[in-house]
């Protein structure tokens, strides 16, 4: 009989308190599952232009469906097992609990195998993951909505939100200025957005193409077509890297106020727990902290725009 | 914290019998360097006199038991389109022995960093939480900056810590585990001779610091110093290769791929330690790189490792043990840095021109 005496005696993480229950992403106390995702099946594809598709997923087990819950800005981490996964940003109604829709470019191997899977396809997600627009906050002033490309995407979502809620916001703008008219996402829900939703559109494309009834221009160009209350406004901001500078300090000039002013930032994750510190700016972490930022955060985080 | 005083040669029985029954790692000494100096790293250990105590550091930091280069995260075993997806948060008990100061200190900001916040990390968890720590205080080593971080003395991490003070060891027993270990073996209560040799000898370790790295406000400055051409100056030397934080007790970056088994059955997920000094760390899909240059990375690190978390935490991430600046093969050191960013801010303050005089 070996003496036992000096053996370190093993813990078993699994078996303390803080175990058990749906996972639940935005509070402390799960630590456990935080790495499980939940399984979804793509339910539609929609091509949106050559790069850019619509997918729609449904998460199958209807517990973890019913759990599933996000407010608009937020994003989820994409899985494809072997592949890898995402961060990608929300871009249906958080009012839509039966499906989630994401917009998605080819981008990376993780989204270029995606666009391979078909109709039926499982994937996963993880998440909800990060802050939102504070939509509560917007209720009563009037709403710019600007977005450069892809960064519509993460838009949609408190679009979806100020359509559901028309009534509490004044007027409501959107200023959306891609490469090429072939860019434009979500071109055909345009209409409903207008005429039943009372949402004033402007978009503008950098290189015209044949057919082009349109403007023509950087985004800067839109805010001649519109008269901004900078007293009575929020601002959101989304788009690619060099949009960020430009557009955020016109606002600022106009007299927005720094904390009514919003932006979403793009960063690589490999976690979205603000653990791997890939998504890091200045001292706070994309992933936990945003990616909505409000302008004064940005300027004070120095490598944020 | 119980006290107690134990001589060397009891010492050795202990070390002898926890070692004998558990998996074990002690500093033991692996190669020389170019200038003949010993290389020590944390092997397995099964016997007293496998231990080199009397090491310096060693080259690489204990984190590596806690965050190994590459741990498997989870695997997903696929059946036809659907998969099982399977996470196991365990650890085996093992015994470090001989962990310098710095180093516990380092396990303890790595405690705050992964165990606190929305996203507590099981992994880390599960391992911190089976580890048996001894530690041993040492004399620092000409370039160790320790104790301008405050991290040469350490209250807290470790099961049992041994301060040498002379003929015996003065153990400061952080543990009902270590406890119930000691009293198997012949210790004592300090006497007041016992209490005034362990002061005698703090204070040799304290006075025997020879580097030294001003951090007050160094926050600050890292902020008002954003532009500084001091980051080009170092960034041109830095080679990328990430060593630094390889080496580093307390950097945690890590990155995550995924991989599919030959048979086409399984696939991996495995975390791997990377360095915020490799050239694709903030490189997004498409392109788009938020640090372009070696400059940017490397102030990145020093923002992350004394601004970052200082302003999250009110610590700063760096122990001051100087691993980095012994590895890099571009012999960029951060007391050299820090020392031209600080000079860099004083000449700023040399050249504001003086008051005119009054007419």
């Amino acid at each position: 009989m070996p003496d036992k005496r000096f053996v370190i005696p093993r813990q078993d993480i699994n078996r303390e308190n803080f175990t058990s229950s749906i996972p639940d992403f935005n509070r402390r106390s799960d630590i456990m599952k935080t790495d499980m995702g939940y399984k979804c099946i793509i339910t539609n594809i929609v091509s949106l232009n050559e790069q850019e598709k619509l997918f729609q997923l449904r998460i199958i087990d209807s517990g973890e469906r019913d759990t599933f819950r996000f407010k608009p800005g937020q994003f989820l981490m994409l899985e494809l097992p072997g592949y890898g996964d995402v961060p990608i940003s929300i871009s249906s109604s958080n009012s839509n609990h039966e499906f989630i829709e994401l917009c998605i470019r080819k981008a990376g191997h993780v989204t270029s195998a995606l666009f391979t899977f078909g109709e039926g396809a499982y994937v996963a997600i993880r998440g909800p993951f990060g802050s939102s627009f504070p939509m509560d906050e917007m209720t009563g002033y009037n709403v710019l909505l600007i977005a450069g490309g892809l960064g519509f995407a993460p838009l949609r979502a408190p679009l979806f939100w100020i359509n559901e809620h028309r009534d509490r916001f004044l007027d409501v703008h959107v200023l959306y200025g891609v490469k090429t008219p072939s860019q434009l996402l979500f071109s055909y829900q345009f209409e409903e957005w207008e005429k039943i939703n009372h949402i004033t559109l402007h978009t503008i494309v950098e290189k015209a193409e044949a057919g082009w009834q349109g403007k023509h221009g950087m985004i800067t160009d839109l805010f001649n077509d519109i008269s901004i209350d900078p007293e009575n406004t929020y601002a959101v901001v989304c788009g690619p890297p060099v949009m960020f500078k430009v557009v955020c300090s016109y606002l600022d000039r106009l007299g927005i106020p720094m904390n009514r002013m919003f932006v979403s930032l793009e960063r690589r994750m490999h976690c979205g727990m603000g653990k791997c510190c890939r998504c890091m700016v200045g001292s706070t972490f994309t992933c936990v902290d945003g990616p909505v930022f409000d302008y004064w955060s940005v300027i004070n985080l120095k490598e944020a725009i | 914290m119980i006290y107690k005083v134990i001589s060397k040669s009891e010492f050795k029985k202990f070390t002898d019998a926890v070692v004998h029954d558990n998996t074990s790692f002690g500093p033991r000494q692996v190669d020389f360097d170019n200038r003949g100096k010993s290389i020590y790293q944390f092997l397995p250990v099964t016997s007293f006199y496998e231990i080199a105590f009397d090491y310096t550091t060693t080259a690489s930091s204990a984190k590596h038991f806690f965050l190994p280069f590459r741990e498997e995260l989870s695997r997903f075993v696929f059946r036809d389109q659907d998969w099982d997806q399977q996470i196991t948060y365990e650890a085996n008990p093992i015994v470090l022995i001989g962990l310098r100061p710095c180093d516990i200190s380092a396990l303890n900001i790595l405690d705050d960093v992964l165990l606190n916040g929305n996203f507590p990390s099981p992994y880390y968890l599960a391992k911190r939480k089976n580890t048996f720590v001894i530690g041993m205080d040492h004399l620092p080593l000409p370039d160790c900056f320790c104790k301008s971080m405050n991290h040469h003395t350490i209250a807290t991490g470790f099961n049992v810590f041994c301060s040498d003070i002379g003929h015996d060891y003065y153990l400061s027993i952080n543990s009902s585990k270590a406890f119930n270990f000691l009293k198997e073996f012949d210790t004592r209560d300090p006497l007041d001779d016992d209490n005034c040799r362990l002061v005698e000898r703090r204070k040799l370790i304290s006075n025997s610091f020879l580097s030294e790295v001003d951090v007050t406000s160094l926050p600050s400055i890292l902020d008002i110093e954003f532009e500084s051409p001091v980051w080009e100056k170092w960034g041109n030397k830095c080679l990328n290769c990430g060593t630094c934080a390889m080496v580093c007790p307390t950097c945690y970056c890590y990155s995550v791929n995924e991989s599919f088994e030959t048979d086409l059955k399984s696939a991996t997920r495995q975390k791997r330690l990377y360095s915020c000094n490799l050239v694709d760390f903030a490189e997004v899909a498409g392109g788009h790189n938020f640090r372009p240059k070696n400059g940017d990375r490397l102030k990145y690190r020093y923002y992350h490792q004394h601004r970052g978390f200082a302003e999250n935490a009110n610590k700063q991430i760096c122990v001051g043990c100087n691993r980095c600046g012994r590895a890099c093969l571009a012999g960029i050191n951060p007391k050299d840095v820090i020392n031209d960013l600080r000079m860099e801010k004083e000449s700023c303050l040399i050249n504001v021109s003086s008051s005119p005089d009054k007419t």
